[in-house]
């Protein structure tokens, strides 16, 4: 039951972490080449969503909606509300990594005749992505157990599953929490695992930065 | 009509003037070598060639059509100037091949088979066929500013602007970079070039352009620039730099 229920924390997963990653890269680039409006903007946008807690984006996110008569499934609501923060702290890492790309390369882009768009496209992005997967990874860790505050607006994943368990059957709380903290465990290290295997797989061969080290 | 006009290019960096109207022209197959101190203007004129840096005043024309224009396609005549980095700036995920071909397929749209073929044309052309699937990275200096080269010519450029091309590289590695843009010049590619290396003007310079300042002092042959200069300037100068260097070719 519990890891039936896992799943859902999966789904909800992948779903905030594939929006969070859609609009982090957009804000991220609002922020870095934007302009001075767009950059504000984008700039803003992070520091909202990263300054509210997560429970109350939820809640906002759940029953904001529901007061002016549009119901919100809370499968829905949470990947809104948790991907939308997720993007505030992703916009920031990716943004990190656009900053540590030489300009040179973009120079050389513009020098051949590429738009800005094709050299942001073709040259920034697939670097900065590679550049952002050690930071990412952290993001990854830390969303993966927010999907579990997902509970409080009555999306049947694993927490509550556990709680069920509990006030069904008192003695096997302990046991009920114990097994969910080793889900999570699993979970977090599997996904640590396969992300340093994906950011070997994609290491630029021989690149390192000036004066850096490339871990072994 | 010349190939490349610059008339009148000024550009200031805050309270200091850079360049102060500068103009040259340069023509079709021709080799322009521009040499000065440090600080005076020449890589900022490069750039403003090719917009990198937009001049704050003056115009350029290529083959006829303004680059200074507001309404021109810059991107368009970009793709048909190219442009050597002295910090070579390869796309450093790329692969010596990749880096070749992505002006073509991305700019010209060509197709990525035959993008692939004409990228191996040129990397042969600068000796660098067996490196293809390298990356800049694990390439010496020498090389990956033959593949830079090798990245500009691909576009089949009307002309090829060269921003002190061996000045980042150790000095047994310059001949090598040399010695490709000395065949490059003799094959009667246009080239705008901004180098210390005097034995390169020497030898296939059809004019040497010197700046100081900001503005151009003196401008002519290499044989009448180093045997007889006019600018006292020019001359001391082409001593200095003759006595540092020395004449590698």
């Amino acid at each position: 039951m519990l890891l039936r229920a896992t799943l859902i924390n999966i789904e909800l997963l992948f779903a905030l972490l594939f929006l969070g990653l859609l609009l982090g890269t957009v804000v991220a680039l609002l922020q870095v080449y934007g302009g001075r409006f767009a950059g504000t903007l984008a700039a803003g946008y992070a520091w909202v969503f990263r300054s509210i807690p997560a429970l109350v984006l939820l809640f906002l996110f759940y029953f904001g909606p529901s007061q002016f008569g549009v119901n919100i499934p809370p499968f829905i609501a949470a990947t809104l509300a948790l991907g939308i923060r997720s993007s505030a702290y992703q916009s920031q890492i990716f943004r990190g990594a656009i900053q540590a790309i030489p300009q040179g390369q973009m120079m050389a882009a513009r020098s051949m005749g590429m738009s800005r768009l094709q050299g942001i496209i073709t040259i920034i992005i697939p670097q900065a992505l590679r550049l952002s997967l050690a930071g990412w990874s952290n993001e990854f860790s830390s969303v993966v157990k927010d999907t579990t505050l997902a509970y409080v607006v009555g999306l049947n994943e694993v927490l509550r599953h556990a709680r069920i368990i509990m006030d069904r059957h008192y003695e096997l709380a302990m046991l009920a929490y114990l097994a969910v903290a080793v889900i999570f465990f699993v979970l977090t290290y599997s996904g640590n695992r396969s992300l340093g295997w994906l950011e070997g797989r994609l290491r630029i061969p021989g690149l390192q930065m000036k004066g850096g080290t490339q871990n072994k | 009509m010349s190939l490349l006009k610059a008339e009148n290019i000024h550009k200031r960096y805050g309270k200091e003037e850079v360049l102060k109207g500068v103009s040259l022209e340069l023509e079709r197959g021709e080799t322009m070598v521009v040499i000065g101190p440090s600080g005076t203007g020449k890589s900022t004129f490069l750039r403003c060639i090719n917009q990198l840096t937009p001049p704050d005043k003056g115009r350029v024309w290529l083959d006829g059509v303004e680059v200074t224009h507001p309404k021109c396609n810059i991107n368009r005549l970009r793709a048909q100037m190219g442009f050597v980095f002295q910090d070579f700036n390869l796309f450093s995920h790329l692969n010596t091949l990749r880096n070749v071909s992505i002006g073509l397929t991305k700019v010209k749209g060509i197709r990525k088979e035959d993008a692939r073929k004409l990228a191996m044309k040129e990397l042969e052309r600068v000796g660098l066929d067996d490196k293809i699937d390298a990356y800049p990275a694990q390439l010496s200096g020498g090389q990956q500013q033959r593949v830079s080269i090798a990245r500009a010519l691909a576009m089949e450029p009307k002309l090829i602007l060269f921003d002190e091309p061996t000045s980042a590289l150790d000095p047994e590695l310059i001949g090598e970079v040399l010695e490709v843009m000395i065949k490059l010049a003799k094959d009667g590619m246009t080239m705008l070039v901004v180098t210390h290396e005097m034995g390169f003007a020497r030898a296939v310079a059809d004019e040497i352009v010197f700046m100081e300042h900001g503005v151009i002092v003196e401008q002519g042959n290499p044989q009448q620039m180093f045997s007889a200069p006019k600018h006292p300037r020019t001359g001391e100068f082409l001593n200095k730099i003759t006595e540092l260097y020395g004449e590698t070719e």
